[in-house]
């Protein structure tokens, strides 16, 4: 079994979004292992794409805090390196620069997961990457033994949802609402419509745009969801933390307790052994 | 190409969310009954609109000193003189009534010179339609009277502030509003570019420039044009006025790009002083194809920069990309200063004040008619009353040879 299969053995997975580099290399070294302090199950690390054009104002605003300090793919490699976790990693980018990685001699998705792989990233997700273009990528992930995570929106219907459904690997990321991704208070039903669609899938499903507290977290994990998926909510700690010029140790223990929240909400969301929970039987 | 694939040899395709996915099927659906096979006459309404709102068809013009002062025959395609006075209208008025056949709702656009945006709102006004349009705060700056023509015509303008402020900021921020409305909510996509099957939609709705100016040349000069020249942003009028002469192997196609202040790039910045994609460009995705683009050796986009902001764009369509890997189109540039040569030359020669944009179309044929042939079909893509302010400040700026006297104009106010 993959390590990121493995993650949703035990109960709901908690899977917190942080972009690489943001404000800067060193503190966020320390904001990712925050969060499997306050219980991450997988952790999704964005790789600065300067035409971000899937997400909103709050994580577009972190990824532009990181490429100003410096990030670049080759320094991400290295930060992943540098990390000190043990829960799998995912890396969330665009897909140009996973065509571009690489030197004179090769180019592209095959050096892109190659050296990926060898750093400890477990699987990728590619927001403007469809499964209509996704056959290189795919490759090189079954060459490397990485997943290939796909989202399925809630305008995915039909056919789509046949094409991505033998396209995916790792879990499924089912995105709550349309739009960007941005933290939100209301959730909606839109989520029921997505997960009822897929609810036959043989892959973990996990919920994510817009999920931003505890009682969202047990909402999502209550609607059937296997796990979710928080990355604005975080990322907004991070920009407080630059606005008011607090020191990274203060930022990194509230990103901890932020992330307690979030675990200990979709652990509340998940049917008991008692009392099995009726959407999951 | 194939309209089933997307793809132009290897550039093209569909790179975007999930979320947008199922509208590009819709949209690749609609495009293919209404505009390839005309189902409820639909290109009947679309080319009827055109010549009694549009006023087309637009002149093809024997430009008698520029051709004195060339020995050559010069023909202007005055796509200036079509409503709103460049050829945008052509795109926004086929895919703004394309919606409407398609039961869409709203109407977003984004734009660079703020022509495509006042094109856009030109067809939605007189189609019925709500339209907002989204626009680089630079951009802004620089266009002010299309932002004023835009909301004359009642579109909400929202400016975009990230990053420079241009056009790459204006399309990834409609894209965003589009992922989070799309149900309702169509594309006015400004160029031919983007994902399938925008790249061949916008060129098929700006066709309409090469099928008026073959059938003209022909009739004044009694031949196919040995050459055809303009300017290439995007490249959507340039694709609209070579797309009938593609099969003509022996018409030269010049694509004219904005070489800006440098052809050189800052790689340590991320900038490059240009809009140079054909001539400098490398292979990328960028707003949902696979194409040529400006960027660094990670695949960052660079910001690009041209004084027109038309052209000022890191990415350009894929077609053209194929068409000029292929050999069958021929990429050259001209700087800033240059392209204020090639503006007032037109002015000062034809009395006809070019878009700084088709500037750049002119200025090339200033300095290489010897090369280009007897005959030169030249592409006014638009007409330069919005470029006004720019003209008078980067004039007064720079030393341009052939520029009236600006500075005294400037200092007195016009009392000189
Ligand atoms: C007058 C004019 N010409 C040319 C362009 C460049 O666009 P394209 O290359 O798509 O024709 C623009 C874009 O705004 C324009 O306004």
């Amino acid at each position: 079994m993959s390590r990121i299969s493995a993650a949703f053995e035990d109960g709901p997975a908690f899977i917190p979004y942080l972009a690489a580099g943001d404000p800067n290399y060193e503190a966020s070294l320390s904001y990712v292992e925050a969060l499997e302090r306050g219980g991450a199950d997988v952790i999704e690390l964005g790789l600065p794409f300067s035409e971000p054009i899937a997400e909103g104002p709050t994580i577009q605003s972190a990824i532009v805090r990181s490429l100003e300090g410096g990030m670049t793919p080759t320094r991400f490699f290295e930060f992943v390196e540098d990390l000190d976790v043990d829960v799998p990693l995912v890396c969330m980018t665009y897909y140009n620069l996973i065509y571009q990685f690489g030197d004179d001699e090769e180019r592209g998705p095959e050096a892109f997961v190659r050296r990926a792989a060898e750093v400890g990233i477990d699987g990728f997700v590619v927001p403007d990457l469809p499964a209509e273009e996704a056959d290189p990528l795919r490759e090189a992930c079954d060459a490397h033994d990485c997943e290939l995570i796909f989202i399925v929106a809630p305008t995915t219907k039909g056919e789509r949802l046949e094409r991505i459904m033998s396209q995916v690997s790792g879990y499924v990321y089912v995105q709550a609402r349309l739009g960007t991704t941005g933290a939100r208070t209301d959730l909606s039903d839109q989520t029921d419509a997505s997960l009822e669609r897929i609810a036959e899938w043989d892959v973990p499903k996990a919920v994510g745009f817009g999920i931003s507290s505890g009682d969202h977290a047990q909402r999502v994990i209550e609607a059937g969801a296997d796990g979710v998926i928080v990355g604005s909510a975080l990322v907004d700690i991070v920009a407080q933390g630059v606005e008011r010029g607090d020191p990274p140790v203060t930022v990194a223990n509230r990103l901890e307790s932020k992330a307690r929240e979030l675990k200990e909400g979709a652990l509340r969301g998940a049917p008991s052994d008692e009392q099995p929970h009726p959407e999951r039987t | 190409m194939s309209s089933e694939t997307g793809k132009f040899g290897e550039y093209g395709g569909q790179y975007v969310p999930e979320a947008l996915m199922p509208a590009i099927e819709e949209l690749e659906d609609a495009y293919e009954r209404y505009v390839l096979n005309n189902e409820d006459g639909f290109m009947d309404d679309f080319r009827e609109r055109l010549a009694d709102f549009g006023g087309r068809p637009t002149p093809l013009q024997h430009a008698k000193r520029l051709s004195d002062r060339y020995d050559c025959d010069v023909y202007l395609k005055r796509e200036d003189l079509l409503h709103g006075g460049a050829h945008k209208l052509n795109n926004a008025l086929g895919q703004v009534l394309l919606a409407k056949y398609m039961g869409k709702e709203r109407i977003i656009a984004e734009t660079g010179a703020g022509q495509h945006g006042t094109a856009t709102a030109m067809a939605c006004a007189h189609l019925g339609m709500p339209c907002e349009v989204y626009m680089g705060r630079r951009d802004i700056n620089r266009q002010r009277p299309n932002v004023f023509r835009m909301r004359l015509n009642g579109a909400e303008v929202n400016p975009v502030t990230v990053g420079r402020g241009t056009l790459k900021e204006a399309i990834s921020e409609t894209m965003r509003d589009w992922a989070t409305n799309v149900e309702d909510t169509h594309y006015v996509i400004g160029s031919v570019v983007g994902p399938h099957p925008f790249p061949a939609m916008v060129r098929d709705f700006q066709r309409v420039i090469s099928e008026e100016a073959r059938e003209q040349i022909r009739e004044k000069a009694g031949q196919l044009p040995d050459s055809v020249v303009t300017c290439a942003g995007g490249g959507s009028n340039t694709m609209g006025v070579f797309a009938e002469f593609v099969d003509d192997e022996d018409v030269g196609l010049y694509a004219v790009e904005a070489g800006g202040s440098s052809l050189e790039v800052n790689e340590e910045e991320g900038v490059a002083p240009n809009s140079a994609t054909l001539s400098t460009g490398t292979e990328g995705v960028l707003h949902g194809s696979r194409t040529r683009v400006l960027q660094d050796r990670d695949g960052q986009i660079m910001e690009s920069h041209s004084v027109s902001a038309g052209l000022d764009y890191a990415g350009v369509g894929p077609e053209l990309a194929d068409l000029t890997d292929r050999g069958r189109v021929t990429a050259v540039n001209v700087d800033d200063d240059r392209a204020l040569e090639g503006f007032h030359r037109l002015s000062q020669l034809e009395g006809v004040i070019p878009a700084l944009e088709s500037a750049h179309a002119v200025a090339y044929v200033e300095a290489h008619h010897d090369e280009l042939g007897d005959v030169v079909l030249l592409n006014v893509s638009g007409r330069g009353d919005k470029d006004l302010e720019t003209v008078l400040e980067e004039t007064h700026n720079r030393d341009i040879e052939n520029a009236p006297d600006i500075d005294t104009f400037a200092a007195t106010g016009g009392f000189q």
